[in-house]
């Protein structure tokens, strides 16, 4: 059983409010971070392995390291809280139901990074968690936990909330920034990267509400502890979102020992697939990383358990692995169509493309005329190959990664799927009545329930 | 009349005093939030010319942001919004038959308003709820879990409210 630490507290009655989370030791991390050099707070998150929860995995010592410190120039930590991945929700839990927990860890972030204004930008349709966090800032002001000269120490931190209006590209960090200067959310070419040029032009630090709140246990028990929890370079805990056909959707922190086949099947996370049905497939970590067939899923093409971390869910690459990604995990069943939810996901990219780019703005939109077309029986089998060779002229040839997220779903279903794609063009007429059954699989993916 | 009351307009000032000195501009996404709440749920040019005379800028930069993000209408829109989400995860757990529903109950197609004037049926991408699917946005909340009986109990709740 994981040892959980964001959530530990998320079931205390009133946790919500500033005086039953400082009861519960709250912003203990705050009163200690103060009496430390800056200096030595990122070298707390450096030895702790800490990795960008948001979905590139990035070591958030390492990008801390890199903000540049021009004489007399302001600089900014902006949390990234547009969390807007098909099969992601776990910020939101988070903010919503313990929201001073990413208070405490902005303001720690913040003095280590010299940031004196802080944002959080968060995704335009949670309104109602706005205002929730709009309290929780008020509340932290109120007792001296903001403001100026915070508890004697000469540094001074301000937090505001700025709520998005929908638009899925501003959680990439450079379109964020756009946005929160009032603009479009284009994404800029990199460089300069934030740490150097960011809002207004002045040296920013992006990071994902879930990274920031784990910075106050890193702080309260050292790096060395936490790094201690986890595997290899998959330290600490992280939350997983978990939807689709299962038992129990919700959110989990998991240390990153678990193996998937676990994480579906124990009562303790997912509790199986609803009506003892078997399992088709499942993206493990939110819309953009590869499908991949159960088989593959719980064991890696070595042959050996996958675990529920980087590593573990990236090996064997992307011809039979995935990526952990953001932690949003959808899984199907076998009445599912692989098909029809690859052509919502393409409808979803092509949505959300910025149309800076022409390979994502044209791709996007022809890859789901394509996808429409094969699932609603008009497909050819051409049509396959033309899907395959759209995908790979997107991928690599856009100036940020929302070109290769909207390419690899369909990549990854072509890849792990193509007879669903074939039996679709051979049977114009069944597939409009019926998916592609589970009759047509092997044995060798049913799954045993743990 | 396209005007922010006294107290709105000091909300503004609150707003633009979050930036740096002449950073104004980086008000403009929660000011035209509070716009289109104020003057009758969507942006229309007057509003948006408005909004630009207030944060000093150019109005083609309030209309180029306006049509950017999927949360600002251009057209106006019913007094009760249905925005049912259908991406992915959703749409494995039904989200099609609850869009279809709507559609019979209210007899209007996705993008449509009834002849009253109440309802407008709009479809969304992922909202952050997969978990809790399906799901639409109404006003400021999720409604989630929806099934046929949830859909005709706020459509019956949006009934009342107008009344």
């Amino acid at each position: 059983m994981t040892k959980k630490i964001l959530l530990e507290k998320i079931d205390v009655p009133g946790i919500k409010n500033y005086e039953v989370y400082r009861r519960e030791g709250g912003y203990r991390s705050v009163e200690k971070a103060l009496t430390m050099k800056p200096e030595e707070i990122v070298e707390e998150v450096k030895k702790s392995g800490l990795r960008g929860r948001g979905g590139a995995g990035f070591p958030t010592g390492l990008k801390w390291s890199f903000i540049a410190k021009p004489e007399g120039i302001p600089r900014h930590l902006v949390v990234n809280a547009d969390e807007s991945e098909p099969g992601t929700f776990k910020d939101r839990y988070l903010m919503e139901f313990i929201p001073h927990y990413l208070i405490e860890g902005m303001i720690v972030s913040s003095f280590a990074l010299g940031s004196n204004v802080s944002y959080i930008y968060i995704r335009g349709e949670y309104a109602w968690i706005t205002d929730i966090l709009d309290q929780a800032i008020a509340e932290a002001r109120q007792q001296g936990w903001l403001g100026k000269n915070i508890l004697g120490s000469g540094f001074d931190c301000e937090i505001y909330t700025q709520r998005g209006a929908g638009a899925y590209i501003c959680g990439e960090e450079t379109a964020l920034l756009e946005s929160l200067e009032g603009k479009r959310g284009n994404p800029r070419i990199k460089p300069p990267f934030p740490a150097v040029k960011g809002v207004w032009q002045r040296p920013t630090v992006v990071n994902n509400v879930e990274t920031i709140a784990a910075v106050v246990p890193i702080i309260n028990e050292g790096g060395e502890a936490y790094a201690k929890i986890g595997i290899g370079k998959s330290t600490g805990t992280k939350l997983i979102s978990a939807c689709g056909n299962i038992n129990k959707p919700g959110v989990y922190e998991i240390d990153m020992t678990i193996s998937v086949e676990e994480f579906i099947y124990s009562d303790e996370y997912c509790g199986g697939i609803p009506q003892g049905k078997r399992l088709k497939a499942c993206i493990p970590g939110g819309s953009s990383v590869p499908i991949l067939p159960a088989n593959l899923l719980l064991t890696t093409a070595k042959g050996e358990k996958r675990l529920m971390n980087y590593e573990s869910l990236s090996d064997g690459g992307f011809a039979t692995g995935s990526m952990m990604g953001s932690g949003g995990f959808i899984v199907l069943d076998e009445d599912q169509c692989v098909v029809k939810h690859t052509y919502t996901l393409a409808r979803f990219y092509r949505h959300e493309s910025c149309g800076q780019c022409s390979p994502c703005r044209e791709g996007t939109g022809w890859m789901e005329k394509i996808l429409k077309k094969i699932e609603t029986g008009k497909g050819e089998m051409k049509d396959i190959d033309l899907l395959w060779d759209i995908q790979r002229k997107i991928e690599g040839n856009t100036i940020c990664p929302l070109g290769d997220a909207a390419a690899w779903p369909v990549a990854a279903a072509i890849r792990h799927f193509r007879d669903e794609f074939e039996w679709h063009v051979n049977n114009p007429e069944l597939c409009l009545q019926q998916n592609y059954g589970l009759a047509h699989y092997a044995e060798d993916i049913r799954v045993p329930v743990a | 009349m396209i005007v922010f009351s006294d107290q709105k307009l000091k909300e503004v000032k609150d707003i633009i005093s979050h930036y740096p000195e002449g950073k104004q501009k980086s008000a403009l996404l929660p000011v035209l939030h509070m716009a289109q709440e104020e003057f009758g749920g969507w942006l229309s040019v007057e509003t948006m010319d408005y909004v630009a005379g207030l944060l000093q800028l150019e109005p083609i930069e309030v209309y180029e942001v306006a049509s950017f993000y999927s949360m600002y209408n251009l057209k106006p829109v019913g007094k009760h919004l249905f925005e049912v989400c259908q991406t992915g995860p959703c749409m494995l757990n039904g989200s099609d038959d609850i869009i279809e529903y709507i559609k019979h109950k209210l007899n209007i197609q996705v993008g449509e308003t009834t002849a009253d004037g109440l309802f407008t049926l709009k479809t969304v991408e992922c909202l952050g709820a997969c978990g809790y699917a399906p799901m639409m946005q109404y006003g400021k909340t999720y409604r989630e879990h929806l099934t046929k009986e949830k859909v005709d109990a706020i459509i019956e709740e949006c009934k009342a409210k107008s009344n």
